[in-house]
């Protein structure tokens, strides 16, 4: 028998999909979701979340986002490269 | 020539910060080039808001160029952004205050709400339904719709993956705190997707 309640594994839960160390602690979240459909759901669904959050890559910048960083940037290198006077 | 590994890659940044110091202008535009979009990425994320992005990103770009020789090169050059980029961020959240839906922390470390009402398997593959495109917008609408403390807490482990302990003193909260915000991230997220992903006619509700 599964020593986590329901409630005990969502807490155990965020330290599994942290990859803890703690091999207990893994192996009662593993006997847990082998006993208890609805965690066994819960435990796959929130696994598959961070697994298509992970998997994004991040937007390509408007072009006219990056027009403007490169201006502010082009005028500050101005400045640095400005002999002192 | 050997294949590209992980450990070259970060050579390659320290190359392109040394070149950067020493006054090289386009080594600093290619490691903008390397991370503009993840900057404006974790900017929009925290923000909420296009316009305060685009500010943290020139801020970040601005303040790394200025102190590029205070970098010491023994942290990751993306690790060292990563920090300017959030402070900036956090600093435009909390300028917008007045704003109800940005307050950081009231209230939400007490309570034991378990967040977990829909319980459903997932149609295989899900993401397959929409364009990337479509899914990059999903997963975004997901995250902007948590609240400011949920959020910045997520983007920062699960998104930007930094460790519990960096999140933790970048947000300035205590480590138990983090952990829980980010238990009730996962699971609102978790909620959110399955409304869209679940396989039809699967629902079981009563939980808990
Ligand atoms: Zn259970």
């Amino acid at each position: 028998m599964s020593l986590l309640t329901c409630k005990d594994f969502l807490h155990a839960l965020n330290e599994y999909l942290d990859e803890t160390q703690d091999a207990e602690l893994r192996q009662e979240v593993e006997k847990h979701v082998n006993e208890c459909p609805n965690c066994w759901v819960v435990f796959d669904t929130t696994r598959k979340t961070l697994k298509v959050f992970k998997g994004m890559e991040p937007q390509v910048i408007p072009p006219e986002v990056h027009g403007r960083l490169m201006e502010r940037l082009q005028k500050k290198m101005a400045q640095r490269q400005k002999p002192a006077p | 020539m050997p294949p590209t590994t992980l450990h070259t890659e970060v050579n390659g940044d320290a190359a392109l910060v040394a070149r950067a110091q020493s006054g090289d202008p386009n080594a600093f535009e290619e490691l903008i080039g390397r991370y503009e979009r993840k900057v404006f990425r974790l900017a929009r994320n925290i923000t909420n808001n296009e316009h305060d992005a685009e500010d943290v990103l020139q801020e970040t770009f601005l303040k790394a160029y200025s102190h590029l020789d205070g970098f010491q090169g023994n942290s990751k050059f993306y690790t060292w952004l990563v920090r300017i980029a959030v402070n900036e961020a956090l600093m435009k959240l909390r300028k917008r205050k007045s704003d109800k839906t940005v307050s950081m922390d009231e209230g939400i470390d007490t309570g034991e709400e378990t967040m977990v009402r829909e319980i459903a398997v997932w149609d295989d593959d899900p993401e397959q339904r929409y364009s990337q495109e479509e899914l990059k917008a999903i997963l975004q609408d997901a995250v902007q719709n948590l609240r400011p403390a949920f959020r910045t807490v997520f983007v920062l482990r699960d998104i930007e993956e930094l460790s519990t302990e960096e999140t933790a003193r970048l947000l300035d909260l205590s480590i138990p705190a983090v952990k829980s915000r980010l238990l009730r991230a996962r699971l609102q997220l978790r909620e959110r997707l399955t409304r869209l992903f679940k396989r039809k006619g699967d629902d079981v509700f009563a939980y808990m």
